[in-house]
């Protein structure tokens, strides 16, 4: 029960920690790496919540096939976003990848 | 300069930043509320799975969930799969192949005893999703990584694939599916239900195109673009 929780709250910081970088970073790729955090805070909680039952009887399979998709889909919109973030840059005048320095102070613009 | 910019730095993102870090903080608890308080035990979709699991036609509950419970879901993210490799191509052309290089012998080599191993493994991957763990999208993976390997040693034939090949290799998984579940629509009534005695033959037939369409996804994904023949007629780039 308790390595349960430990991994429930595990995949809830990795989801806590992606959103604030998803809010707080403006480069694109930041952006993306950090749904992908997300998304596997997600996928940890919901193999947690499947693996609880190993007290009472089987695994939970509903959980493990939704993240079993899950994976599959979220390597392909991470796929799909890079190849828009590579074609922002191409098509943009400013370069999005050289802008390094002031990443974090854009936040507010 | 050094000290001004951080100093500065630090004057633009603190209010912003604070109120950002403190709503995902309380967002964070809340969730964290969330999973401390709700009841697993009692509620739990696996109990109906294990009721009619002799219905579904394979043995494997995650199978039985992915294709036949929850075929619906499923089916519609086989098309997400579509819809990305779609938009990828519509966007660039792939830079493979590029300027021609000559992979070191030993690459060639594992090359050319991996991939025929993981390709076997791939579907044996699928046929086990019966019983066991495994399926179309581990099945899909494990191909898709094949591709990938044979991708990145850039093999002379592979740039002469010609893209219609591979639109066909694409479209399998989702026009298999859809073709069933529209099949059970004429003989049941019901999208997706899978006629009585049949649901094991054609949980595997999907399955089986699905895994070949998820690999060719994931690898045309990581070509990140359109073959350079695609689109060629007609058109210049």
């Amino acid at each position: 029960m308790i390595t349960n929780l430990l991994y429930s709250f595990g995949g809830l910081m990795l989801f806590s920690m992606g959103l604030f970088a998803l809010i707080a970073c403006s480069h694109p790729l930041r952006k993306i790496l950090a749904i992908n955090v997300m998304a596997t805070g997600v996928f940890l909680i919901l193999i947690a919540t499947a693996y609880r039952q190993i007290g009472t009887g089987e695994i939970d399979p509903v959980p493990q096939a939704m993240v079993l998709t899950g994976i599959v889909v979220s390597v392909s919109v991470t796929a799909l976003a890079l190849i828009l973030a590579c074609r922002v840059q191409e098509t943009s005048n400013h370069s999005l990848i050289q802008r390094k320095k002031d990443d974090f102070t854009r936040t507010g613009t | 300069m050094r000290r001004y910019s951080t100093h500065n730095k630090r004057k633009r993102l603190n209010p912003v930043l604070l109120l950002v870090l403190l709503l995902t903080a309380s967002l964070t608890i809340l969730l964290g509320r969330a999973i401390l308080t709700t009841d697993y035990q009692t509620e739990r979709l696996g109990d109906d799975v294990a009721q009619f699991q002799k219905l579904s036609g394979v043995e494997s509950p995650v199978t039985a969930v992915l294709l036949n419970f929850r075929g619906y879901d499923t089916l519609l993210e086989v098309m997400v799969l579509l819809m990305a490799v779609v938009g990828v191509w519509s966007l660039t052309q792939a830079p493979f192949p590029g300027k021609p290089i000559e992979p070191g012998p030993v690459q060639l080599a594992v090359v050319r005893l991996l991939t025929p191993l993981m390709v076997l493994f791939a579907f044996y991957l699928v046929w086990k999703g019966s019983s066991l763990a495994g399926g179309a999208f581990q099945g899909g993976a494990v191909l898709g990584g094949a591709c990938v390997l044979m991708l990145v040693s850039e093999l002379p034939w592979i740039k002469n694939i010609p893209s219609r090949h591979l639109r066909i290799g694409l479209l399998a998984g989702p026009f298999v599916f859809l073709g069933t579940a529209i099949l059970c629509l004429i003989l049941e009534g019901t999208f997706l239900a899978y006629p009585q005695g049949w649901a094991g033959s054609l949980l595997l037939l999907i399955e089986t195109a699905c895994a070949v369409s998820i690999g060719l996804t994931l690898a045309c994904l990581f070509a990140g673009g359109r073959p350079k023949d695609d689109l060629s007629r007609g058109r210049k780039r």
